[in-house]
């Protein structure tokens, strides 16, 4: 697979992996979502934001083809690999999964494969852990891991760090950029955290069942649109981020969180990427 | 061998309950029991149907099987009533048009008794031939559509995004029920089926670490319970149907006990 940097080639040489044009859904007499228009390159991380009910959830539907847009239509590359996270997922307690067993629903994947993605996302000691009895952090990141070992061309997050502890939310969003380094996936993010869809992402897309206002994170952030919807506050989002940015690389090229990196100095060899430090 | 009425009855059982396991794991984690029941309940309609047209019963049980699992999902697309109220219309409306029909036919001597619970002299060799050759297909297929079907029972939603077709294994799915339904009618009858898909697979949860060792265990308890049932049957002249299904609820019962003393015990705390 051909690796790309994103900040160097230019948009328009890059293969577009899935796009949607004028999207529009119409359910129970309203329009969920209209004239959304949206691209997805590969090693691009574009991410959808907006309020509760913007339709964020809907759209990405329509993009995996789970849901039939009524207006404008979808098309991919064929043979397009994807790995989904979705916003929300029961899993019937009668059913007996164990965490490792999880991570080959969909595909097949080598044991060796296994462990290590799921040292990377923080979790290996819950591989024999049933699914059902995991944290909300835990399952998010067992979901997160499942989706990523599958080596996707596109990776689809639908608020992939709900409920994951502090330290985990900047780690985990590290390991989605490191991910998209080094395999070049085109990354579909949903999140309603401003501050990191600020740092972390090329394309921001702004969402109110319509597209309010989308481009570059530094664009979006000073958009007279963007300001009416999340408030006046929310502008800091770009410039408070950055201020506060800061991680470290470890010698096998994992990143973590500076404070994370100095409480685990003694051990540092074994830091697990979440930085917790009593795994 | 199979010119004694028991043996043949038990040979086609072991069949019925190997296949029923696996299929009853899906059952019970797709939340389908009482999808299930309407199926089978449809099952007397399909008897009905083939003595009218002189067809194999198997074959019209199979049909009106699949023909209820259709119309159900067809019902459920367009949100009319809520589901368990169109499965318990579905399910009484069907068994009381094939009762009608049975009824009608006063020409025909048909004991009806050993279609709604079973009956251990019903089964002929031609029985056990198509218990073994159907039951084989139905495995056969289940372990191809396992892993979709698997992945589509975990989330719809997840398996359609990521390539795997969940519409697809649910219907075939369904047409493997009704192909379950349809072999095990003879040794069961319509109105237990279901009990001898769920209960095993009931049972089999509380030891199982993973699905596939579930479907197993699941077959392997299917077995011990056809043949403990069809032996009280035998031994105490009650219909077969619920003979068997009275040992699968002591097999049940019992595996409760083993929760109840799989608790750890209270320590002594200093
Ligand atoms: N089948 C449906 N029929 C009618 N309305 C629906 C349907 N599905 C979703 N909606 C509505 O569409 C709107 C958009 O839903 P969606 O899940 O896309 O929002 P979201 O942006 O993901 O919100 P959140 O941030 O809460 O996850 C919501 O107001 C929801 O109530
Ligand atoms: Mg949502």
């Amino acid at each position: 697979m051909q690796q790309i940097a994103p900040d160097i080639a230019s948009p328009a040489e890059i293969e577009i992996l899935v796009s949607g044009g004028d999207l529009g859904v119409y359910r129970g007499g309203k329009w969920l979502i209209r004239g959304v228009d949206l691209a997805i390159r590969r090693g691009e991380i574009v991410s959808l934001i907006g309020p509760n009910g913007s339709g964020k959830s809907t759209t990405a539907k329509v993009i995996l083809g789970n849901l039939k847009p009524d207006e404008g239509n979808v098309s991919a590359v064929s043979g397009l690999r994807v790995g989904y996270v979705p916003q929300t997922l029961h899993i019937n307690w009668t059913l007996p999964l164990t965490v490792r067993r999880l991570m080959s629903l969909t595909g097949r994947h080598r044991a060796r494969d296994i462990d290590a993605a799921l040292d990377d996302v923080g979790i290996r000691h819950l591989a024999r852990a049933e699914v059902q009895h995991l944290s909300g952090g835990e399952f998010q990141r067992a979901l997160l891991t499942r989706a990523i070992i599958r080596r996707p061309d596109l990776l689809v997050l639908d608020e992939p760090v709900q409920g994951v502890d502090f330290a985990g939310e900047i780690a985990l969003y590290e390991l989605i950029r490191d991910i998209r380094d080094r395999q070049g996936c085109g990354i579909l993010l949903i999140s309603h955290d401003l501050h990191i869809v600020m740092a972390q992402t090329d394309t921001v897309i702004c969402l109110s069942g319509h597209v309010c206002c989308s481009g570059t994170p530094k664009s979006v952030a000073s958009n007279p649109e963007y300001l009416r919807l999340f408030g006046p506050r929310a502008a800091d989002a770009v410039a408070v981020y950055q201020h506060h940015h800061d991680h470290t690389h470890l010698p096998d090229g994992r990143v973590v969180p500076l404070e994370a990196a100095q409480s685990e100095h003694k051990s540092s060899a074994d830091v697990p990427p979440d930085g917790r430090p009593d795994v | 061998m199979f010119d004694d009425f028991f043996s043949r009855a038990l040979i086609a059982g072991i069949g019925v309950a190997l296949v029923a396991g696996p299929l009853g794991c899906f059952i019970v984690w797709r939340r389908m029991a009482y999808f299930g029941d309407t199926m089978a309940h449809s099952a007397l309609l399909g008897v009905a149907l083939a003595l009218l047209l002189e067809i194999n019963l198997m074959i019209g049980v199979f049909g009106v099987a699949v023909a209820a699992a259709l119309a159900l999902i067809i019902l459920q697309r367009r949100p009319t009533l809520p589901v368990d109220a169109l499965l318990g219309i579905l399910s009484h409306s069907t068994l009381a048009l094939g009762l009608v029909l049975v009824g009608l036919m006063a020409w025909l001597r048909i004991d009806l008794l050993s279609y709604l619970f079973g009956d251990l002299l019903a089964v002929s060799t031609l029985d056990i031939g198509v218990i073994y050759g159907g039951g084989a297909v139905v495995l056969g297929v289940l372990c191809l559509i396992w892993h979709p079907l698997l992945a589509a029972t975990v989330s719809e939603e997840l398996a359609a995004a990521e390539g795997l077709k969940p519409a697809r294994s649910r219907l075939i799915f369904m047409i493997l029920m009704a192909a379950v339904i349809a072999i095990s009618m003879k040794i069961v009858g319509v109105l237990l089926i279901t009990s001898l898909l769920i209960i095993p697979a009931a049972t089999a949860r509380r030891f199982a670490q993973g699905p596939e060792q579930m479907a197993v265990l699941a077959a392997g308890l299917g077995v011990v319970v056809v043949v403990a049932g069809l032996y009280g049957s035998l031994e105490f002249d009650t219909p077969s149907g619920p003979s068997i299904v009275v040992a699968a609820l002591v097999l049940f019962l019992l595996s409760l006990l083993r929760l109840a003393t799989g608790r750890p015990k209270p320590q002594a705390r200093q």
